[in-house]
């Protein structure tokens, strides 16, 4: 491959880019600074206040892997060129479902939750095929979602249950084999083994005197990592990757060439639907309890984290590493003010800004990459 | 030619969009190894016609033979399988992704991982390279987005893509409408290549003169019609200019611009 690209002569006419500006061209970029930033920021402002302990770590790394599980639908979606603007009212609902199911109804919880990943996925086609019969924008057919799927997730429980919030989850999964893949937590011996080492501190009081303070990795965390690696694997190594950027660059250019774009684009409806699924079941399962208002915002959240970590608005152009950075950097800055002692309502001051210089170098990235001037 | 088959015989092809009738019969015989020049002005229902053949529509009637039966292409994607490939007007070139993406976008090289279709990188920049290479483009590397290139790059790109992919029929809707001198005769060159290795080229313009320079046969659309098909040496380009653009009218405007039309 290499030896092909030095044999051909070169064009007098083509510029030499230097290797500084090749790496511009990434669309991590923007991810990969702002990490650096924040992380330099928090070490200097926050060092010292536990933050980069292995309980302030767990705690900002549980935040961010919130953030970057539906991220990772987000940005598939976003890159084959459409928006979900559902998930958050998707994630409430899914809980609310499972709850429903397994308390309300008494189901066996492993039921519950495969039914909630059925009909959830099948929200998420519904909402695709919608979009590409109707060729309406996705960002109009998903607010309707938005309202449609929280209003249902309000009402449904109130009906049964006469209230919006269902407690008992953790009760009625105990014993489940299902429930404990999203709220369980593993590697346990791992971290007693640091604890042992003396690498991480261990509670010196109480009844779990000696255990080690972070007793395994969440479940949650896990997931996050697995959707991320999944995700990428997906877009750059794949057949189906090609044909996602194909058809958020350009559908009728991909139609042409042949790749089944409405399928590619339903599909990754689908999976954003299964990401909110699985972020509501772990955090289900983590709480033992669902309530209507969970989710509230966390589609806007993902989108910001995908546009920080580089994906364009327009569709075609993105990385799935990229918006985990992004969400990386979205659950260290909100918990990081926190250790920082800075009052937590500038977060979202702060994501406004972060928002904004994110789009601004994305679309500069994008001059160059299309050599517009 | 006589002795040959049709790949591809378009019998009476009707297609309306709502009111608007764009094909009102039209008859076309595609042999192999011809570069059959279909020719028309803008709105002469040419688009409408190749996308009939290359299944992006369906004719609302008539019949296409594809090798003596009937065919029935649900997509252009069983088009493509069935040997017929598209360079379209639109290029069918998405920027944002590099050249060798472009590539191959619809026809990936596939290789197994488990059961997953891995799209095989190495294969497709190497071979991205070489094709490039062939019709005379200097690429930085296979991941070189398609933005950066040229409108004729990218025309290129498109056509070495559709050879590369050693279809039956190559529809090339008007290549050169968007090229330089140079890259024309390229492209022109490259029809020749392709003619001769037995590929049924169908080649869309409006440009007489680079229809003269490669064609074997010469139909005309006019208003959704066709007016007939003319062998090559059996018409001159006045004729056909005239045909194209309906005679009268472009007969007086000839007059008044003496000649340059």
């Amino acid at each position: 491959m290499t030896e092909t690209a030095q044999s051909t002569e070169k064009d007098e006419r083509v510029k030499e880019i230097s290797g500084f500006r090749q790496a511009l061209i990434r669309p991590e970029l923007g991810g990969i600074c702002g990490t650096i930033i924040v992380f330099v920021l928090f070490a200097i402002f926050a060092g010292n206040s536990g933050m980069f302990n292995a309980q302030g770590i767990m705690n900002w790394g549980t935040v961010s892997a919130q953030f970057m599980i539906i991220a990772v639908g987000a940005c598939l979606l976003m890159i084959a060129g459409e928006f979900d603007l559902s998930v958050g009212s998707m994630i409430g609902f899914a809980g609310m479902m499972t709850a429903i199911f397994g308390v309300t109804l008494g189901w066996p919880m492993w039921i519950a939750i495969l039914i909630t990943f059925v009909i959830c996925m099948a929200i998420g086609a519904i909402n695709g095929v919608i979009v590409i019969r109707t060729g309406l924008p996705s960002f109009i057919v998903t607010l309707a979602f938005l309202f449609i799927l929280r209003g249902f997730t309000i009402f449904i429980p109130q009906q049964l249950q006469n209230r919006t919030i269902i407690g008992g989850i953790s009760e009625a999964a105990e014993g489940d084999w299902l429930a404990p893949v999203f709220g369980g937590k593993i590697m346990g011996w791992f971290f007693e083994m640091l604890a042992n080492w003396g690498w991480i501190d261990t509670f010196t009081r109480g009844t779990r005197e000696g255990q080690p303070v972070v007793d395994g990795l969440p479940m949650l965390i896990v997931w996050a990592i697995i959707l991320i690696i999944a995700g990428h694997f997906l877009l750059t190594k794949t057949q189906f990757g090609n044909w996602i950027f194909a058809s958020g660059g350009d559908a009728e250019a991909a139609r042409n060439s042949g790749v089944p774009v409405n399928r590619v684009k339903i599909l990754m409806f689908v999976a954003t639907a299964f990401c909110a699924t699985i972020f509501a079941m772990c955090q289900v399962f983590e709480f033992g309890s669902a309530a209507a208002d969970r989710g509230l915002l966390k589609e806007f959240e993902a989108i910001i984290a995908v546009v920080i970590g580089g994906a364009l608005l327009t569709g075609g152009y993105g990385s799935v590493l990229g918006a985990a950075l992004g969400a990386l950097i979205f659950g260290v800055v909100q918990q990081g003010l926190f250790f920082a002692g800075v009052e937590s309502s500038l977060f979202r001051v702060f994501l406004g800004v972060i928002l904004l210089l994110a789009v601004i170098l994305n679309t500069y990235i994008r001059r160059m990459i299309t050599g517009e001037r | 030619m006589a002795d040959k088959t049709p790949i591809i015989q378009m019998k009476n092809i009707q297609k309306h969009f709502g009111s608007v009738i764009a094909l009102a019969g039209v008859s076309v015989d595609i042999f192999p190894g011809e570069c059959h020049c279909l020719l028309g002005d803008n709105g002469a229902g040419k688009s409408t016609f190749i996308k009939t053949m290359s299944g992006v529509h369906k004719p609302t009637s008539g019949e296409i033979m594809f090798e003596g039966t009937p065919m029935n292409f649900a997509d252009p994607r069983d088009a493509m399988t069935a040997g017929i490939a598209t360079v379209h007007q639109h290029l069918a070139m998405i920027p944002l992704m590099s050249v060798s993406r472009n590539f191959f976008m619809g026809n990936e090289p596939i290789k197994k991982f488990g059961p997953i279709n891995m799209f095989d990188h190495e294969y497709a920049n190497r071979v991205t390279m070489e094709e490039m290479k062939k019709m005379g483009i200097n690429l930085r590397g296979p991941d070189q987005a398609v933005g950066t290139l040229s409108g004729g790059e990218r025309q290129t790109v498109a056509i070495s893509r559709a050879v590369h992919f050693g279809a039956k029929v190559l529809i090339l809707d008007e290549p050169t409408s968007a090229l330089g001198v140079r890259q024309t005769s390229n492209v022109l060159a490259t029809i020749d290549k392709v003619r001769k290795q037995g590929v049924g080229v169908v080649f869309i313009t409006h440009n007489v003169r680079h229809a003269m320079a490669v064609g074997d046969r010469y139909t005309v659309l006019n208003r959704g019609k066709t007016l007939g098909t003319a062998e090559r040496g059996g018409i001159t380009p006045e004729e056909l200019q005239d045909l194209m653009a309906g005679g009268q009218e472009l007969a007086s405007l000839e007059g008044s611009l003496g000649g340059t039309v």
